[in-house]
């Protein structure tokens, strides 16, 4: 009988084994996987055990934690002004996750992250409580409440960057919702979510980064654009070739446009300061489509930018010829982000060099050790500097006598560009309000910033980018200017 | 095997009782888990805990009665076994202390039942009485063979008890507990040792009819269809068990623990394959129409799937409790494995082992019960009679089926089922069951190893020279 029983010892070996080869399995090469799913509710527990770290602007901090009872949720996020700050931090509840940069940047702030894996095992060793780390933000406090007062109760959003290093100084969308009305694990939390999702204002987009919007005649900029530097015209006072009325290509209609303005054959200079369809959407056939693109491209269109919240990618698609003609005066199916727009703004006021766009400027341990900082990076030359030049005096141009006087500041240079984007069908919808500018002192352009207000309740010829958007664009560049004296 | 008892070699060794051995290996057992209470209670007050004398007192009683009992009633029993089952239902007593102080599990009890009473206590005084039953059964047990005599009353309790739990109502879903008053009874854990004590009787008797009466079919000896009885029977009993317990894990253990008697009694290697091929054919059959079977599967297969989690998470709960305990774990008292909730420290004690003693934790108790098993099969081999033999092996392989079917099922490994780990889940009669059955292995134990009796003098002894190396 023993012959069988060492079998049966054998077998009853392999049982054993199985179930230590599979708890090796659960417990080393699974481990990571289970420990950061969704479902696993200890992630939130972990993320809201401590007090939470801060995300910092100006040196102070917009967000904070308060202490809780009644769960196992220790801490809850508060948020100073939240409806103003939510577009860069994002939300962090304790019964729906986290997004943006609480989310992002969540290792930092509870303190997980493995940047801080000696700031961890020294606490440890001395028995500290252990505490998240900061994250510093490239914000700028003035720019960002003038942008969020200016916007007021109209919706749209605003981006404004730091050309010369790509900072982002101001972004605001609205309307806005307050992250801590949900904060939290309650039922009541759970109701103000379910409010804000089914609000048809949608307040919880962050329209500065993810909503695209046809970027009217601001995008004339970026035709300017290629049209130098693919060498079309080469001066900017240089009469083109732009007969009025302009056919549409291959189609029996006319572009107009506004209104009577002197575009007939004007130069880039009087065509961009009049904004004239005719001469932009000739300059986007005359170069064709893929030109267009390639020019886009270098602006950043048609890919995603993480600044690092992820911002949607904006678009220049290929298209037929009118379809082309159309998307250089930005009114096809070309659409923009805010963000993009204040790219292309800041480009041209950096002298062509596009850089990358950013809002995390530092990364602190919990004892204020700066563990990251950013190196400003170049995204891209979208332009020469020469012609970059070129199309700052164009912009300005526009500032000082055409659309865009609302933006003038006193003893500051100003080059924008302001934009009126129909929508709709037939175009039956408020159109949309844009403004892209940028001021320049003398040690260069400290900020770039594109306004879009989405509708109001104004007269619809009264929508314009100059009136409405434009005023809104000089408040955030005096409120960055004013706070670098 | 051998029916010869003895050579004259045999009993001129003087074979070492180990007595000492158990005795150190207890104090290690009972130190481990004092210092695992002490452990919990620091991580989580702060302090040690004020009922730590009382727990520590209260292991060394019981440890220290058993152990004398050993010294007096089986001394020659093996040295391992009651320090390894002494530390598993010690550290058990741990960590259901461990989840009676997670507010999660306290606030449920409190939501679902309108009061909170902790099981740590109640444990201890199963434990007391699994304890008394240890050494109850070695007291009146005097020689295993013994039980020989009840082969048949064994196999009408173990009946009984299997089948009495379908006139109760279902406990989650599983029909495996009689309820009695205020006691609940989960009969499968006690049958578990009548059916292994009537296979050995039965197959003792048997297991020459239905090893040499077969024919050759395929390079296998199969078994005539006469002989085919008995374990279609079985077999017939476990689906039932399956169709109306909807327990898999307890027909599972029962069907395996026959096959493994059945082979180990004939050494056919065909009653493997035909167990094999007949426990696969009954559990799939039964899983196609049995809801509560399939939702079983359908969980084993999926537990993160959106239809699993909102029927009960437990498993997913399980599994990430594991991968929290990562290498080294939590340590005690500081994981979160009451997100389980429901059984925590019952069928899912084992995830708190994971969560909070990490990889570390959980090999070294599998180890353990591995030891277990290992002391009960190297047991067998040590018996002289068949009847032991047998119910050495019945008993080991019965408890690593166990082991398995729980463990596995708490780890996703195979789909999860009612029964509980030996010593270190809550349940009363887990723990009197597994008592009595180490008491038996132990009095088997002591009875291989006891140094046989002098030979009768044999008449023609100085004939025979005996050479030794």
């Amino acid at each position: 009988m023993n012959k069988p029983l060492r079998r049966i010892a054998i077998f009853c070996g392999i049982l054993i084994l199985a179930l230590l080869v599979r708890t090796n399995y659960l417990q080393y090469v699974r481990a990571d996987e289970l420990n950061s799913r969704d479902e696993n509710r200890r992630v939130r527990i972990e993320r809201y055990a401590h007090e939470r770290g801060n995300i910092i602007v100006d040196g102070n901090p917009v967000t904070g934690s308060v202490e809780t009872k009644g769960s196992d949720f220790k801490y809850k996020r508060v948020w100073k002004n939240g409806a103003m700050w939510a577009p860069v931090t994002g939300y962090s509840s304790q019964a729906f996750d986290a997004s943006q940069l609480e989310s992002i940047e969540d290792g930092i702030l509870t303190g997980n992250d493995d940047q801080l894996f000696f700031d961890r095992t020294l606490s440890m060793f001395t028995g500290g409580k252990k505490q998240g780390g900061n994250v510093v933000t490239t914000l700028n406090g003035a720019a960002q409440k003038a942008a969020f007062k200016g916007l007021g109760s109209k919706k749209g959003a605003v981006a404004a960057l730091d050309p010369q290093t790509g900072a982002i100084l101001a972004l605001v969308s609205t309307p806005s919702y307050d992250p801590s009305v949900f904060a939290g694990n309650s039922d009541k939390d759970s109701k103000a979510r379910q409010k804000l999702l089914a609000d048809k204002d949608k307040p919880m987009l962050n329209r500065a980064l993810r909503e695209t919007y046809p970027p009217g005649s601001t995008f004339k900029v970026v035709t300017a654009a290629a049209a130098l530097e693919n060498g079309l015209y080469k001066g900017i006072d240089d009469k083109t070739n732009s007969p009025l009325p302009w056919r549409l290509p291959l189609t029996t209609g006319n572009l107009d446009n506004e209104g009577n303005i002197p575009c007939e054959n004007a130069s880039l200079r009087e065509a961009l300061r009049w904004s004239c369809n005719t001469v932009f959407g000739k300059i986007s056939d005359d170069l064709g489509n893929q030109k267009m693109i390639d020019e886009a491209n270098k602006f950043g269109f048609n890919e995603e930018i993480f600044t690092p919240v992820r911002a949607d990618a904006s678009v220049y698609p290929k298209d037929n010829r009118p379809q082309n003609a159309m998307a250089g005066i930005g009114q096809a199916s070309n659409r923009a982000t805010p963000l993009q727009m204040a790219m292309v703004a800041a480009a041209v006021a950096n002298d062509g060099k596009l850089m990358q766009p950013y809002m995390v400027a530092e990364r602190q341990a919990p004892n204020l050790d700066v563990i990251y900082t950013h190196e400003k990076e170049q995204f891209s030359q979208p332009l020469s500097g020469e012609n970059a030049q070129k199309l700052q005096q164009m912009m300005e141009t526009v500032v000082k006598k055409g659309t865009g006087t609302n933006a003038l500041i006193n003893g500051v240079t100003v080059g924008g560009k302001t934009g009126t984007a129909q929508h709709g069908l037939n175009n039956s919808e408020n159109p949309y309000a844009w403004f892209i500018s940028y001021a320049k002192t003398d040690s260069g352009s400290p900020v770039a910033v594109a306004v879009v207000v989405e509708d109001s309740q104004a007269n619809r010829d009264d929508i314009s980018g100059g009136g409405l958007a434009a005023p809104i664009a000089r408040d955030v560049m005096k409120a960055v200017i004013d706070s670098k004296k | 095997m051998s029916v010869v008892t003895n050579t004259t070699t045999i009993g001129a060794i003087d074979a070492p009782s180990r007595r000492n051995t158990e005795l150190m290996m207890m104090g290690f057992a009972i130190a481990i888990s004092v210092f695992a209470y002490a452990n919990v209670g620091l991580a989580i007050d702060g302090k040690l805990p004020s009922g730590m004398f009382g727990y520590g007192a209260g292991l060394i009683l019981l440890g220290g009665v058993a152990h004398l009992v050993v010294r007096k009633f089986a001394p020659y029993a093996d040295p391992l076994l009651l320090p390894l089952a002494t530390l598993l239902n010690g550290l058990g007593l741990v960590l259901i202390w461990r989840l009676d102080q997670s507010q999660r599990l306290i606030q449920r009890a409190e939501y679902l039942y309108g009061e909170y009473s902790p099981d740590a206590p109640k444990q201890l005084l199963y434990s007391a009485i699994g304890v008394a039953f240890f050494v109850a059964v070695l007291v009146i047990l005097k020689d295993h063979r013994i039980l020989q005599r009840y082969t048949y009353i064994s196999m009408a309790v173990a009946l009984v008890l299997l089948i009495l739990p379908m006139f109760f109502p279902a406990v989650n879903g599983a029909k495996i507990w009689i309820s009695l008053g205020p006691f609940t009874i989960q009969p499968g854990e006690f049958a578990k040792i009548l059916i292994a004590v009537f296979f050995s009787g039965y197959l003792m008797v048997k297991r020459d009819a239905l090893a040499l009466a077969s024919r050759r079919f395929m390079g296998m000896y199969l078994p005539r269809g006469r002989d085919l009885g008995p374990i279609i029977t079985i077999w017939a009993l476990s689906i039932l068990i399956l169709v109306f317990e909807t327990d898999l894990g307890t027909s599972l253990l029962f069907f395996g623990l026959f096959v493994v008697m059945l082979y180990v009694a004939t050494e056919r290697t065909s009653w493997i394959v035909f167990g094999l091929l007949m426990s696969a054919v009954g559990a799939v059959g039964v899983a196609s129409f049995e809801p509560h079977v399939q939702s079983r599967v359908n969980a084993w297969l999926d537990p993160f799937a959106k239809a699993t989690m909102e029927q009960s998470d437990q498993i997913a709960q399980s599994l990430m409790a594991f991968g929290s305990g990562g290498t080294l774990g939590t340590g005690l008292g500081q994981g979160h494995s009451d997100l389980i909730m429901f059984a925590a420290n019952a069928d899912f004690i084992l995830s708190t082992v994971a969560e909070e003693l990490g990889l570390a934790g959980m090999m070294a108790i599998l180890l353990i019960y591995g030891l277990i098993v290992e002391r009960g099969v190297r047991t067998a081999l040590a018996a002289r009679d068949p009847f032991g033999k047998l119910l050495a092996i019945g008993l080991s392989g019965a408890f690593a089926i166990q082991i398995f079917v729980v463990a596995g099922g708490v780890m996703g490994l195979i789909p999860l089922s009612g029964m509980t780990m030996p010593f270190l889940a809550y349940g009363g009669s887990s723990v009197l069951a597994n008592w009595a059955l180490i008491a038996i292995l132990i009095r088997i134990s002591d009875t291989a190893r006891r140094p046989a009796p002098a030979p009768a003098p044999s008449p023609d002894a100085e004939m025979t020279q005996v050479v030794r190396p």
